[in-house]
């Protein structure tokens, strides 16, 4: 462990790469790894980039990555995919779009596959970024596949988020309205060059100035993009950067730190309540005579859980 | 719940622009319950040992059908040395000539599969290999 805690300090990948296999494997040395990790951790910048299967978003993330490069940024990419229901198994396939910056010295990516439980999905992430942040990554980029929950996950994390779409019809536009809408920091609407691109940038745009802005409020921007070209990347990087300035000018960072890590300590606080109150309560002997006396109608369920607490002393 | 999974990274080193063969494979490893970091065609060594090293695979199976293998191997094997990474196990695929497995076998690729293999030959190959 020490040596691992040496080697992410020094930025050394191989150590960096073993911590992260040990964070999803692992849940005891995964305490003790974090443990040490935390003096080490600093606050990075998370962007989060989700939306449909096939939309872009690695093609996306590779234009992004370079151009940050160029400014000396060092970036963690975080690429989640989803595991296959029936085997377990997952394809990993963004590095896929990856080319070069997968060699750059500067960028470190990582896939990593759900295992199912999207509860779980969030910590193993969350203690991946505070890795990545130890071992000096400045910029820490998320991709998820926009199906259900995951989204929903991603903004818990993310300062700033990225919904990629493509030009589509009026039913997904639909289906965008439902979970998307309220989370996008920034909408994108790659593969600009198909048809109807402007249509659906027309109707995005309306759905977020209903949403009303402020002074103090930001109204997300509708971009367009046609990520295999470059089109568009400048005005998507600039888009980036005046959020970045946006939520550092209003304190957001902070505040959404502060909002993680309650959640995660409440989390925390709940799995050890229910190690060692709820599961030991449950396998009482006292527990099986409640359920007797509620069978019976002798006490109601109210009095009984009362009762079942004190005896533990909660 | 601690979840031991074998990881495996499926490359395509070489110029040749087909990687069908490598997309059966890296799906059967799927279907398997491994999880597979698949890379793409035209993958050089470097990016192969690093993608390796930051995804932290147990198994690196390389797909091969140029004949580039006599000078590709060697550049892989001598970068996983290099960077410490030499206790990943290494196999290939692909059309490779009788008269060079063994020098690639000296190189330390732990196994050559040819064209006929079975996904699961496959399979049991790496289960035997990470998990004894
Ligand atoms: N025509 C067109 N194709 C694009 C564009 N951007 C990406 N593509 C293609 O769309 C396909 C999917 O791109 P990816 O970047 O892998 O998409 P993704 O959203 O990361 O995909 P998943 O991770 O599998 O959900 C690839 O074949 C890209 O070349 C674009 O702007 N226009
Ligand atoms: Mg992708």
């Amino acid at each position: 462990m020490e040596e691992i805690l040496k080697g992410i300090k020094a930025g050394e990948e191989r150590a960096v790469a073993r911590a992260i296999t040990l964070i999803e494997n692992n849940p005891s040395e995964r305490e003790r790894l974090l443990q040490g990790l935390y003096p080490l951790a600093r606050l990075p910048y998370l962007i989060g980039i989700t939306g449909p299967p096939g939309s872009g978003k690695s093609t996306l993330s590779e234009k992004l990555i370079r151009a940050w490069r160029a400014r000396g940024i060092r970036i963690g990419v975080i690429a989640v995919d989803p595991s296959s229901q029936s085997s377990g198994g997952a394809l990993l396939g963004d590095r896929i779009r990856m080319g070069d910056v997968a060699v750059d010295q500067g960028v470190f990516i990582r896939s990593m596959a759900t295992r199912g439980a999207l509860g779980g999905l969030n910590p193993v992430v969350f203690d991946t970024v505070l890795l990545l942040s130890a071992a000096g990554y400045d910029y820490i980029l998320i991709e998820t596949v926009g199906v259900g929950q995951n989204e929903i996950d991603i903004v818990n994390l993310a300062n700033t988020t990225l919904i990629v779409t493509i030009p589509a019809a009026g039913d997904e536009i639909q289906s965008l309205k439902a979970g998307l809408m309220e989370i996008g920091d920034i909408f994108v609407i790659n593969k600009a060059d198909l048809a109807g691109a402007d249509r659906m940038v027309l109707t995005l745009e309306q759905m977020t100035a209903l949403e009303g802005a402020t002074e103090e409020s930001w109204l997300p921007p509708v971009l367009k993009t046609i990520a295999t070209s470059g089109e568009g990347l400048p005005g998507l990087i600039e888009g980036i950067d005046r959020h970045y300035q946006y939520i550092n000018k209003y304190g957001l960072l902070e505040e959404k730190r502060k909002v993680i890590i309650k959640k995660q300590l409440i989390s925390l606080l709940e799995k050890r309540l229910k190690e060692r109150v709820l599961e030991p309560l449950i396998g009482s002997a006292e527990f099986k005579r409640a359920i007797s006396r509620m069978l019976n109608f002798e006490e109601d369920p109210y009095t009984l859980v009362e009762k079942l607490l004190q005896e533990k002393g909660v | 719940m601690a979840e031991q999974k074998i990881k495996v990274l499926i490359a395509k080193p070489g110029l040749d622009g087909h990687d069908r063969g490598a997309r059966v494979i890296a799906r059967g490893l799927r279907e398997a319950g491994m999880e597979v970091v698949y890379t793409g065609l035209r993958q050089t060594p470097e990016q192969i040992v690093r993608a390796a090293i930051q995804e932290d695979v147990d198994v690196i199976g390389l797909s091969i059908l140029s004949g580039a293998h006599s000078y590709l191997f060697p550049e892989i094997m001598e970068r996983l040395k290099k960077e410490g990474a030499d206790d990943i196990t290494v196999i290939a695929g692909g059309i490779i000539p009788e008269q060079d497995v063994g020098a690639l076998k000296e190189l330390g690729v732990k196994m050559i599969f040819n064209p006929g293999t079975s996904i699961q030959e496959v399979v049991d190959f790496i289960k035997k290999e990470i998990q004894g």
